[in-house]
């Protein structure tokens, strides 16, 4: 388990992690979903004893990070994986890990088949692409068996034979029973591989609950209405307190379920030709909640880029 | 050539490291010459007790204008570059030239200021730059500096790695050309061609063994850095960027 | 020990060691040759002057010793480090010894070897080490090279960049230690406590006259402690230095 309490980290006046407390429960997948630049590195960086917090605590099963004694065997960690000399071959890389926590050599060898790098295994780590260096990232984490596995957006910039690859390993190590806290920018791959979610935004806490509750507390859901009598229908849903608003030659009634709709136009007399409950889209669902929050708009980003281009 | 010109001079003032070079390399030299002042007993201060400090600034020129391009190699920046402008030879000559640019005006505040503040703390008639010997000994520093910045460009382009270059480039002045004259026999005459001793006659004068005038001292110090230059270039452009 | 095993492994698992490695001894050796080569009645070769190579040597050990750190720095596998040894006081005293115990290796094998070649080549020449002083000036090198490597390790754990960090040592120990000397006056009782110098006292101080030809070898160092007290007070401060790194890194962020 994870507790992370009154989390804040200042660089200079940039607060980049602000007062954030969650927890990420045990055997289960916990999504950290923010969007670019949210401090979703930084507060990983925290947990793991990298960057000491200005102020709160991070702990993970009561202690901190830099006091567990072999923290390979309790914690793997998957932070960026061109955290490698590229002189030294993917072997060497992971023996003085495995030295480290007093691992044995056999190990190496073990995850390296694991994740499927052992025909590379001597080849400099500096030649290996994106997909191999990520490889050999989740082979370090892996090493000591831990409990509690981290990673950092561990399919940016994948092709999608190792997005695949990497979203199986996760439900692989969640059925293990192990704890896996990975974050992404990304909601619908979230959805995909977590059952719990931690959302922030600008570094602070906007969410945090299971996929679904986070889906339908985001989504306003919507029902289509279609009928050969619509204004008069419109007058009577506004009248049982629903919102509504024209969508072509139908209505979007909101605040209100499909059955509760076709009962008051049961008891109207009003003919429906459609009744359809709408599902707002994940990204959707994001976009909304974390809408405030993104620390560069579109907009600006534009804006500064055709600037960069002028000079 | 012009908008190369500016396109490096971007380059290299959009980063912290110039400008801490030439701060260090300032600080050096001019805190060295108001120490000299400061302590100066027994006869009058001359100038060239105040320009002791040039080597500091030297050294730490050199290896900015190594890291000008040795960084480029590091942040594969010189990729964005060579796509940008793929006469390889014009975008290397225009940095080297910004560089060499930046290097004389390091040199010469380095140099009238050292100058300045010992005159300032103790000076005499005799601190008056009156003769060639007194020129070339201040304002000749800009020259020197500018000239060693070429040939650090040359051996950052040739390396490629910022450890690799700066140790070459500090190692060779400050200990190769010096214990070279220890190698009995031949050590002395191969001291006597060594650019950088060389270019040391050019600033302090020429003793009258020495194999060349102060002027002629400076050409086959520039040679020396031309060659560099070329060979650098040549290298470049031969080699996948 | 576990630490020192993983540093080890760390170490020598990349080139540039054994990179720095081959050019310190084909450097010192190299000139122990050339002098015993040249040297003529004259200019007698003596046990000084076959380590003439040393300052080279040491420059590069130094190097070679910010390297370690300063390229752990250069690609995150510092923060890999952490991650699996969180103690980061032990982890960087483990990376000062294991890179102290190669620079000693180091400067053994040169000094021996610059001394070998030069018996060797010179075979008339008696050059066998009997004093006290003979001893320091051959096997002190070793242990000057592993002291000097703390110190490259600390400035390296503290300026994290190699560029920087070698150009600190370089600069400090090539120019700003010889330089002050220019300063008039205080010049030279400050020079005489300038670490560089104190540490070649070891190696260059204290000379015995009959053996002796200023003009060979490394130049003597002028530092007023004796040769033993003086490594002494060197190994003070790559310890105080050392100790600085490793309270900055503790409290940085890595």
């Amino acid at each position: 388990m994870i507790e992370a309490t009154g989390l804040t980290k200042h660089y200079g006046r940039t607060v980049a992690v602000d007062n954030l407390s969650f927890t990420v429960s045990e055997g289960k997948v916990t999504g950290f979903l923010g969007p670019n630049g949210a401090g979703k590195s930084t507060t990983m960086r925290m947990i793991l004893g990298l960057d000491r917090p200005t102020s709160g605590d991070v702990r993970i099963d009561g202690q901190h990070y830099r006091d567990l004694h072999q923290p390979l065997r309790t914690v793997g960690a998957l932070l960026d994986a061109k955290w490698v000399h590229p002189n030294r071959s993917a072997r060497a890389h992971l023996r003085w890990l495995a030295a480290a926590s007093k691992l044995p050599r056999s190990r190496v060898d073990e995850v390296l088949d694991l994740v499927g790098l052992g025909g590379v295994a001597d080849k400099n780590a500096g030649g290996f692409s994106l997909g191999m260096s990520q490889r050999l990232g989740i082979a370090a984490a892996l090493l000591g068996d831990p409990k509690v596995l981290l990673f950092d957006e561990p399919v940016n910039g994948l092709d999608p034979e190792g997005i695949l690859w990497i979203r199986k390993f996760m439900h692989r190590l969640a059925a293990e029973g192990r704890t896996v806290f990975v974050s992404s920018h990304l909601l619908s791959e979230m959805a995909q591989t977590a059952q719990d979610l931690v959302v922030i935004g600008r570094g602070k806490l906007i969410h945090q609950g299971t996929v679904d509750e986070f889906i339908a507390h985001a989504t306003e859901s919507t029902v289509l209405v279609r009928s050969p009598e619509l204004e008069k229908l419109g007058e009577h849903l506004l009248g049982a307190g629903a919102g509504i608003s024209d969508d072509g030659d139908a209505l979007r009634v909101s605040g209100m379920d499909s059955a509760a709709i076709g009962e008051l136009a049961a008891a109207k007399q009003i003919t429906l030709h459609e009744l359809s409950p709408q599902v707002g889209s994940l990204e959707q669902a994001f976009i909304q909640l974390t809408g405030d929050s993104v620390e560069y708009r579109t907009a600006e980003a534009a804006q500064r880029a055709g600037q960069e281009e002028r000079a | 050539m012009t908008t190369l010109l500016a396109t490096e001079r971007i380059k290299l003032f959009t980063t912290r490291s110039p400008w801490w070079s030439a701060f260090l390399a300032l600080g050096l030299t001019i805190g060295f010459a108001a120490l000299v002042g400061l302590n100066h007993s027994g006869g009058p201060l001359l100038v060239e007790h105040s320009q002791f400090g040039t080597q500091f600034g030297l050294m730490v020129v050199s290896v900015m204008a190594a890291l000008a391009i040795t960084t480029e190699y590091r942040f594969a920046t010189i990729r964005a570059t060579f796509q940008a402008v793929p006469k390889r030879t014009s975008v290397l000559v225009a940095k080297t030239a910004v560089v060499a640019i930046l290097a004389a005006v390091i040199g010469e505040v380095a140099a009238f200021g050292s100058w300045l503040t010992a005159y300032a703390i103790d000076g005499g008639p005799e601190m008056a730059i009156t003769t060639g010997a007194d020129w070339r000994m201040v304002a000749g520093v800009g020259l020197v500096f500018a000239v060693t910045a070429v040939i650090a460009v040359a051996v950052g382009t040739l390396v490629r790695q910022s450890a690799g270059a700066i140790s070459i480039l500090l190692i060779w002045p400050l200990l190769v050309e010096n214990l070279v004259v220890l190698i009995p026999g031949v050590g002395a005459n191969i001291h006597d061609w060594m650019p950088f001793t060389v270019a040391s006659r050019f600033l302090n004068g020429a003793e009258p063994i020495a194999p060349m005038g102060p002027w002629a001292s400076l050409a086959y110090f520039t040679g020396v850095a031309a060659v560099l230059l070329v060979a650098a270039l040549a290298v470049a452009n031969k080699r996948d960027a | 020990m576990t630490l020192l095993a993983v540093e080890r492994i760390k170490l020598f698992t990349t080139r540039s060691p054994w990179w720095c490695t081959l050019i310190a001894l084909a450097l010192t050796v190299g000139f122990g040759a050339l002098m015993a080569g040249t040297a003529d009645a004259t200019e007698p070769l003596n046990i000084a002057a076959t380590q003439f190579g040393y300052g080279f040597g040491l420059v590069v050990v130094m190097v070679m010793a910010t390297l370690a750190i300063t390229t752990e720095y250069r690609f995150s596998t510092i923060r890999a480090t952490f991650l699996a040894v969180p103690n980061r006081p032990s982890t960087l005293v483990a990376k000062a010894t294991v890179v102290a115990i190669m620079a000693a290796i180091i400067g053994e094998l040169a000094a021996f070897g610059s001394w070998g070649i030069a018996s060797v080549i010179k075979p008339d020449i008696d050059l066998t080490i009997n004093t006290a002083y003979e001893w320091r000036a051959v096997a002190g090198v070793g242990l000057v090279y592993a002291l000097s490597a703390v110190v490259a390790v600390a400035v390296g754990v503290l300026v994290r960049h190699s560029a920087g960090a070698i150009a600190v040592l370089l600069i400090w120990n090539q120019l700003v230690e010889p330089l002050v000397q220019l300063i008039p006056k205080v010049g030279d009782d400050i020079h005489k406590w300038m670490p560089f110098n104190i540490a070649n006292k070891l190696i260059t101080g204290d000379p015995d006259p009959t053996a002796r030809n200023v003009l060979q070898g490394p130049p003597p160092s002028d530092a007023v402690l004796g040769p033993w007290p003086a490594i002494g007070v060197f190994a003070a401060f790559a310890a105080v230095l050392l100790g600085i790194a490793i309270v900055v890194a503790n409290r940085r962020d890595a």
